[in-house]
């Protein structure tokens, strides 16, 4: 779609769940009139001072924002050019982005009068963030995992289950993040009544990803005005990984239409975007399908089978992505590229040697991209990344892949 | 007038209640799917449920998730699912044959070409899992349009407001879901199911068929006896995952239709 077609690309998606054709509500009969329900309560919340003022005081007081953004000294000499800023998310209460919508989400679940809360998790971070939250409203929560994320997330799972969460290994299909959601998706379908399920992501069926967007985008709101403090003006480039895409749609929405501003995803590019898809990269290698209540980019093969994503990331080992980032694929608004699991791992060391920042490998992938573009940009160019997580979960995997021993 | 018309047209006629069976297509294997298929009718198989095998069944249990995993591990798509109708077509002009699945591989394959090849294989109808009534437009239109029946799920939480709007577009029957839940799970109780199919009756002329749940001969007699007919699909499915012979497939089929046909 041409730019001058779009008049705002902050009205999405419309009153059917799409930002163009992607999004929707793909899902069975038996949630249909739960999700509507869930439409409905939050139209209402989003509108509802009291609930802004509760999630507020939530974000300031429980979890610690805002989140400082962070001139990257040393990164920037290192790479000779642009000026790199971090917004440091990685320092939010649980390690990242993930708790500013749990909060969102668990508020709502209250409201709704819904007394068990169930979620899935890759990497860990989306289920210690709701069993955390979970914790402190005393709510029952189940979290799905897939065995084999189980057996190398160890720390996450005891973490989860020290809050009080039921871990429940996914060993239904290949046993991986996706396989984690389906389960989820078939607990919600048999407890429908007493359960709320709170997604981790900017996926699933309308409303999901616009509710989860929204409780992100306090990301790009504090980037933005801390920007204007520290540079009176807008970053000329924001970057951010991409999984499931919510950490990057909560940076990039408030710059949406600031069309001056450049917009890059970063997708996990693992050993390579090639004919051989081992990788996550479901921009730069796959296409239209539905999964999981939405339409978006899709790994498959070509009868519509969903593939496997592989990342180093757990956090990225998801073959979609959320539907607003396909439409600002295709639209143009945002550029989408891939890193493969050795840049990143380039990346984290840099980044703990230079700035004294042991990043989540999820950022990692976003730090790689600035370390390849920073250096042909003037020193006048602005850009910033979205550092999501913190590395203390990843020091395990990151061993290996150095070959050390712990 | 659809096969599924007919066939509930003719049930009427001799006073009997319907039997569905479910089976995946290309579990194990095309050649082993493709005798069992042809094997239901003289089992008493009044519509054949045909599953199309998907790496993601959000609403199934584990037995028709297995069954979908080697179906594809023996090589199924949905090109060789319809390959397969065909051939059961070869032999068989009246039997219906609605196609269970979920949207991916048809949407894939595109909704137009995907709805010539359904129609030329011999298909009559259709039930995709994840197209609820909001998303009419995507295939449950077209599908009608091409003169495939558009079957559609309600369920325990479908209420008073939804279910005008569940009815809508449907047409061959409607499929009520016994139970919230996932097929093979929760069993289905007769006296829970009954008021839910008159209350959907008083809304529809259609054939109201219940599935999920339902596991035994006896069960299949007190679904079918509130409704218009009983489905089994876990049950049959549980013994092709056992490696059972084709034969003793078909003959347990035969008890439980017998049990449906008995209400």
């Amino acid at each position: 779609m041409p730019d001058d077609l779009i008049n705002s690309f902050l009205n999405g998606p419309d009153e059917n769940g799409r930002f163009g054709d992607f999004g929707g509500r793909f899902v069975s009969e038996t949630l249909m009139p739960l999700i509507l329900e869930l439409e409905k309560q939050y139209d209402f919340a989003k509108t509802d001072p009291e609930f802004w003022a509760e999630m507020d005081w939530l974000w300031k007081h429980y979890v610690g924002r805002p989140s400082p953004l962070y001139f990257a000294e040393r990164l920037t000499e290192h790479c000779g050019g642009a000026k790199i800023y971090l917004k440091r998310d990685e320092l939010n209460h649980t390690g990242a982005h993930k708790i500013n919508n749990v909060l969102g989400q668990i508020i709502l679940a209250r409201r709704m009068g819904k007394t068990r809360i169930i979620a899935e998790t890759g990497a860990g971070q989306h289920g210690v963030a709701t069993a955390t939250v979970c914790a402190k409203f005393g709510l029952k929560c189940v979290v799905y995992m897939g065995a084999h994320d189980v057996e190398r997330q160890k720390p996450n799972v005891f973490r989860m289950r020290l809050l009080g969460a039921e871990v429940v290994p996914v060993t239904s299909g290949r046993g991986t993040l996706k396989d984690a959601m389906n389960d989820a998706l078939r607990d919600w379908v048999t407890n429908v009544r007493d359960t709320f399920y709170c997604i981790g992501t900017v996926a699933g069926p309308h409303p999901y990803p616009a509710m989860v967007r929204d409780f992100q985008a306090i990301i790009g709101q504090e980037a933005k005005a801390q920007m204007q403090e520290q540079e009176g003006r807008l970053p000329d480039t924001i970057i951010a990984a991409i999984g499931g895409g919510s950490n990057a749609m909560g940076l990039f929405h408030p710059f949406l239409d600031d069309k001056e501003v450049r917009i890059i995803g970063v997708e996990a590019g693992g050993k390579g975007v090639d004919d051989k898809m081992q990788h996550c990269a479901s921009l730069t290698g796959g296409r239209p399908g539905v999964l999981h209540g939405n339409r978006t980019y899709l790994l498959q093969d070509e009868d519509g089978q969903i593939l496997e994503g592989f990342s180093i990331s757990a956090g990225l080992d998801y073959p979609g992505i959320g539907p607003e980032h396909a439409w600002l694929h295709d639209t143009g608004r945002a550029e989408y590229v891939a890193i493969t699991d050795r840049e990143a791992l380039d990346a984290f060391q840099l980044c703990c040697a230079l700035e004294g920042i042991i990043p989540a490998l999820e950022p990692s992938h976003a730090l790689a991209h600035v370390l390849k573009i920073a250096p042909e940009l003037p020193k006048d160019h602005i850009i910033c990344m979205n550092m999501c997580g913190r590395g203390d979960k990843d020091i395990f995997a990151v061993a290996e892949h150095l070959g050390v021993q712990m | 007038m659809t096969r599924i018309d007919d066939t509930f047209a003719r049930l009427k006629a001799e006073g009997k209640k319907a039997f569905v069976g479910y089976v995946m297509a290309g579990d194990p294997d095309f050649d082993a799917s493709l005798d069992l298929v042809r094997g239901l009718p003289a089992a008493g198989v009044d519509i054949i449920e045909l599953g199309l095998p998907f790496t993601d069944p959000m609403a199934d249990g584990p037995t028709i998730q297995l069954a979908g995993q080697r179906a594809l591990e023996g090589g199924m798509t949905l090109a060789r699912t319809l390959e397969l109708v065909r051939r059961f077509r070869e032999t068989d002009a009246v039997t219906p044959i609605v196609l269970m699945g979920y949207y991916n591989p048809i949407y894939s394959r595109g909704v137009p070409r995907f709805l010539e090849e359904a129609k030329a294989a011999g298909i009559d109808g259709l039930i995709v899992v994840d197209l609820p009534p909001e998303e009419d437009a995507e295939l449950c239109l077209p599908a009608q349009a091409a003169g495939l029946n558009f079957i559609r799920l309600a369920t325990p939480t479908t209420d008073a407001t939804r279910l005008p709007r569940v009815l809508q577009n449907t047409s061959g029957f409607v499929y009520y879901v016994s139970v919230t839940g996932i097929t093979g799970a929760a069993a289905a109780v007769a006296g829970d199911v009954g008021p839910e199919v008159a209350r959907i009756k008083a809304a529809t002329d259609l054939p109201v068929i219940v599935g999920f749940g339902i596991r035994s001969p006896e069960t299949a007699r007190d679904i079918a006896s509130v409704a218009d007919g009983a489905v089994v699909g876990s049950a049959i499915v549980k013994l092709c995952e056992d490696q059972r012979p084709v034969a003793d497939i078909l003959a347990f089929v035969r008890t439980l239709a017998q049990g449906a046909h008995s209400a």
